[in-house]
């Protein structure tokens, strides 16, 4: 089948690994990938800054670089800007052909973790991490998105791997775009209780499926001082991987393979759209 | 005090409110709290979607009808023998009552918890009146009031920023002798509050639901001072938001149901009241009834980008689940709507030059969205009012503006992205410099930064920031050798 991938533009500038590692696990499990050269961002950055109408042109490139290659699914590393390229069914609403070209878009656009553990089906990618680690739950792709379980469902399978349970992960690591530039007092306060969450766990390392997260997150760790290594799930997944581990969710007995569709704001925004 | 009540610019409440680590650990202490209580009471009543979406489907009609609903309410309410006014501002509203208790010669009036007179600066239009003696009776509110009118850092719990030693204190001023016992404490306040009941000649209440078919007033307290407010001062006077209706009783009980829950993790509060001017042979309530149904702004929303805020009941979950609030507490506001509906309502009551800093304090990250019984798109709205600000008043000037626009550019052209891409490593040199760094698999592009210029200075002030990759090493660069490699393996 084939894949485009929506990179993002925080793997494009700081994070290639993530990057990287996503098409390396897609590939493994028969994803044909391709990177249309157009696509920059998802435009969150300015429209939720307030620059709304400079915000479309943003788009509307996206959805056509996006779109530009005929392929059966687009993927992305990130829920928070796959969340963003959903919502293009409200934002784009005032522009008859975009809409229905966001229609499309948002039907067959998904975060790599759903996709690869609804979509692939894969429950056990193969992986290998002899570590401790916590999951941080980003707050898009919890709440707009509706996501809760596959990250978690392919975390538990990874050799390994210890997942410990991060206290307080419904509040926000205080990212929120160009809020944590806007606001450095109050994103300072919440990084910081997010980094206290984090060592309390006493992880070795923190993993998001949202790069900009584990960019505040990392960037606080590191000008504190404090010990930690950073990955996206894609990395983890990707990690010393022996395919005889790999197990499907059709054969996983331990996996809830239902895929929510009513969960999460973004879902019931499409269904008005 | 009125809807704002401090002149001190934002960001010089948030270094007050930085400072505060009381507040908001009590703050931390509070959300952890409630999270637990408000969970696992809305799990008991079960199908809690399905109740959001028909509290929402109730506040968006009344809403939508809302000049019918007012015009019912008041005409049942006069049948009754209730007096309606409406107010279009504050100072008419306060206007009104203090003429009220001047025409009455009023000495001693009780107050129960009322945000909505807060809002019209109630207490100090009557305090002028010489002679007359005003006490609030709900535990928090008296608290901030013998703490010479404090102000409140939340809409459900006013004292949220106080502990025990404080309000001992506080207490010891007006006569208490005893300990920093709470039970204590409020057992003296309990006592102090009684007296002042029986030789009130006017009260003073709030209205969480005004339902339009009885012309009733729909009160919900757990302490009991509001039933004794409305209960024994012949003169009555109930002071409401004029979004804060609801067609029947029916309606009544599902938000009663859900604010308790929503608001004190209750299934119900302990007292849920409705009432009116005493009926003929009734042995209690007031003979003269007033009723003061409050615009000062609402109207702007109505019909407008914002009307949803109106759906609001007033039940603080979201306060209770905002990371910022969190953080910076009632008091960082500087609105007494704080938190996330703050952020969405001061602006529309009071306008940007007052509230325009609230609306960018957030990290949009939904928790409120999420919470909100009446189903209010908290953090859509938010950008709305970023929207409104940046696109249609043009409130950004100067090198932001200018940063925005270029950004906006640059995301949206892909010949400037392309280049901006295969300089940005070689044009930070001179941004970065090598450390060895305590977070690892964070620093890919051989360099760290940490002082960055313009608006990402903001960034830079508290973190480090992973210098860009080489151009080779970046992930479009990566991306076309691996799939020249995979050509060439065919």
């Amino acid at each position: 089948m084939k894949v485009v991938i929506f990179s993002t533009c925080v793997v494009d500038l700081v994070f290639p690994n993530v990057g990287k590692a996503m098409v390396e696990v897609l590939e493994r499990f028969g994803c044909d990938t391709e990177l249309p050269s157009r696509q920059i961002c998802c435009s969150q950055i300015t429209n939720n800054s307030g620059y709304v109408r400079e915000s479309q042109k943003v788009m509307r490139n996206e959805v056509d670089s996006l779109l530009s290659i005929d392929a059966d699914y687009i993927v992305g590393p990130a829920g928070s800007c796959v969340n963003m390229l959903k919502e293009y069914v409200v934002r784009l609403r005032d522009d008859p052909v975009y809409l229905e070209k966001a229609k499309v878009l948002a039907a067959k656009t998904y975060e790599f973790s759903q996709f690869l553990y609804y979509v692939l089906g894969v429950s056990n990618a193969g992986a290998e991490l002899d570590a401790t680690a916590t999951y941080h739950r980003s707050c898009h792709m919890t709440r707009l998105l509706g996501e809760r379980h596959s990250p978690y469902a392919l975390l538990a399978r990874v050799k390994g791997l210890k997942l410990l349970p991060l206290p307080n992960l419904e509040n926000c690591c205080g990212f929120g775009g160009m809020f944590s530039m806007k606001e450095p007092e109050i994103s300072k306060q919440m990084v910081d209780e997010k980094v206290d969450s984090v060592l309390a766990t006493n992880a070795q390392v923190l993993i998001s499926c949202d790069p900009a997260c584990l960019m505040n997150i990392g960037g606080r760790f590191n000008r504190r001082g404090e010990k930690i290594t950073i990955m996206h799930l894609a990395e983890v997944l990707n990690h010393n991987v022996d395919m005889s581990r790999v197990t499907y969710v059709k054969d996983d007995p331990l996996t809830l393979a239902e895929w929510p569709h009513d969960a999460g704001m973004t879902a019931e925004l499409i269904k008005e759209a | 005090m009125a809807i704002a009540y401090s002149d001190k610019p934002f960001k010089v409440r948030l270094a007050e409110s930085e400072q505060d680590t009381f507040m908001q650990k009590a703050v931390a202490k509070a959300q952890d709290a409630q999270w637990t209580k408000r969970t696992a009471s809305r799990n008991e009543l079960g199908h809690w979607e399905q109740w959001r979406e028909l509290g929402q489907q109730i506040r968006q009609h009344v809403v939508r009808y809302l000049p019918d609903y007012l015009e019912e309410f008041a005409d049942n309410a006069e049948k009754r023998g209730a007096h309606v006014y409406f107010a279009r501002t504050d100072k008419e509203a306060a206007a009104y009552i203090r003429e009220l208790a001047e025409r009455k010669h009023v000495q001693h009036v009780v107050k129960s918890k009322s945000m909505v007179t807060t809002e019209i600066d109630l207490d100090q239009e009557l305090l002028k009146i010489p002679g007359l003696s005003l006490l609030e009776t709900d535990l928090a509110e008296f608290i901030l009031q013998e703490d010479d009118w404090d102000e409140p850092t939340h809409i459900v719990f006013p004292t949220l920023h106080k502990n025990r030693d404080q309000i001992h204190e506080i207490f010891a001023k007006i006569g208490y002798k005893g300990d920093n016992d709470p039970q204590h404490m409020a057992r003296f306040a309990r006592e102090y509050l009684r007296a002042s009941f029986l030789k009130a000649d006017m009260g003073i209440t709030g209205c969480n639901f005004a339902v339009a078919d009885t012309g009733m007033v729909n009160l919900v307290t757990n302490e009991g001072n509001g039933d004794l407010t409305m209960a024994i001062p012949p003169t009555q006077v109930v002071v409401m938001g004029m979004e804060r209706l609801v067609p029947s009783l029916k309606e009544a009980e599902v938000l009663d149901n859900m604010l308790a829950r929503s608001a004190v993790g209750q299934k119900l509060t302990s007292y849920c009241s409705f009432s009116s001017v005493a009926a003929t042979g009734e042995s209690d309530g007031p003979t003269e009834y007033h009723i003061v149904i409050v615009d000062n702004g609402r109207m702007n929303a109505l019909g407008g980008p914002f009307e949803e805020v109106l759906q609001c009941i007033r039940c603080g979950a979201c306060l209770n689940v905002c990371p910022v609030y969190r953080h910076i507490g009632g008091h960082g506001y500087g609105s007494i709507y704080p938190g996330p509906i703050g952020a969405v309502l001061s602006p529309v009551l009071r306008g940007y030059k007052q509230f325009g800093d609230l609306p960018f304090a957030s990290s949009l990250c939904g928790a409120c969205t999420e919470t909100c019984p009446v189903k209010i798109p908290l953090h859509s709205l938010l950008i709305k009012h970023r929207e409104v600000m940046m696109n249609e008043l043009h409130m950004d000037t100067g090198l932001n503006k200018v940063t925005y626009k270029a950004l906006g550019l640059a995301t949206g052209t892909p010949a400037i992205f392309h280049m901006g891409i295969s300089v940005d490593h070689s044009m930070t040199a001179l941004l970065s410099h090598h450390q060895e760094p305590t977070a690892q698999n964070y620093f890919m592009g051989d360099g760290i930064m940490s002082k960055l210029p313009f608006i990402l200075g903001g960034w830079t002030v508290i973190r480090d920031m992973p210098r860009p990759p080489r151009a080779k090493d970046n992930f479009r660069s990566w991306f076309k050798q691996h799939k020249q490699l995979q050509e060439a393996g065919r």
